[in-house]
């Protein structure tokens, strides 16, 4: 279903249409997250994925019109290159541990500990948020930096072009 | 959509659901999935519906911009204002087990105001994102 997703979405020439399409593959990855039993993912891919950047998709789309322009030349370069990659990529995969086995390095390293001490150490049951907030506490301090920097670029582009406009009135 | 009956009493009576959902969303998310940010996504996405069916301006009665914006700012804050306090009471930056004189409590003191700080942080970006989007006329 998620492949007939992109497919449409790759098909589709009305922008509108496409908006729509990434939200319902939005929700089609959070089902399959939350089979894989990543719950907070999954939540966050809804949310995310399929509510927030679907408004901000429409709206931008309102400012710059719904159609897709015609592409300018044939892209058979830029297809050449992701062939390559996803070639690359598929390589790759077969160098990695066999899905869920007990002993790939990833469950060896840290996970343990985490699974193990979380909640004598943290006394918070849900071990994504003691990962997240305690142990790999700078990484989230690092997101909400990022998050706050997102926001202040928005500010800082869209309020320069307003007032830029202003002066050439 | 300001006219349409239908959407103002659906909206009018979903939106305290939503910020709710967000709450429990947010201190829940110790104990069951969530956190900060989906918490924070969550709230904002309440912000937009009611945007989205009132109108931009009566949001911007509602949220003001210049809460929005300092916001950004002070989720940002919190979250380094934790780290600081575990360096000012004696551990290292971000170390939570000195926040308390039991180190469990003091652990989950930390993650609640990390976690609190993400929030913040989140929901005023998306608000102000969304602000700035649709306060923009078309250009043609």
């Amino acid at each position: 279903m998620m492949a007939v997703t992109v497919i449409a979405i790759v098909l589709q020439r009305n922008l509108y249409s496409v908006v729509v399409l990434a939200g319902v593959y939005s929700f089609l990855m959070a089902t399959v997250l939350v089979a894989l039993d990543a719950v907070d993912v999954a939540m966050t891919e809804a949310s995310v994925g399929a509510g927030i950047s679907t408004v901000l998709l429409l709206g931008a789309l309102y400012l710059c019109g719904g159609e897709e322009a015609k592409p300018m030349a044939r892209p058979w370069l830029p297809l050449a290159v992701t062939l390559v990659i996803v070639a690359a990529l598929v390589y790759g995969t077969h160098g990695l541990p066999a899905f869920s086995d007990p002993q790939a390095p990833i469950h060896t390293h840290v996970v343990p500990r985490y699974l193990g001490q979380a909640l004598a150490e943290t006394g918070v049951p849900n071990v994504v948020t003691a990962v997240l907030a305690s142990y790999r506490g700078y990484d989230t301090l690092g997101e909400t930096i990022v998050v706050f920097t997102a926001g202040i670029g928005v500010i800082a582009l869209l309020r320069r072009a307003r007032r830029g406009k202003g002066e050439e009135k | 959509m300001k006219r349409q009956v239908v959407l103002r009493v659906v909206g009018k009576l979903l939106i305290p659901y939503m910020l709710m959902f967000a709450l429990y969303v947010q201190f829940h998310g110790d104990f069951g999935p969530g956190g900060g940010f989906q918490a924070g996504v969550i709230t904002a996405a309440s912000v937009i519906f009611y945007a989205l069916i009132y109108g931009l301006p009566a949001a911007r009665r509602v949220v003001p911009e210049a809460v929005v914006e300092s916001m950004i700012a002070l989720g940002a804050l919190v979250y380094l204002g934790v780290g600081f306090a575990g360096l000012a009471l004696g551990g290292n930056f971000l170390d939570y087990f000195v926040l308390d004189r039991d180190s469990v409590a003091g652990q989950h003191r930390g993650i609640f105001w990390v976690e609190v700080g993400v929030l913040i942080t989140v929901a005023g970006v998306m608000l102000k994102i969304f602000y700035m989007f649709a306060g923009r006329r078309r250009e043609d």
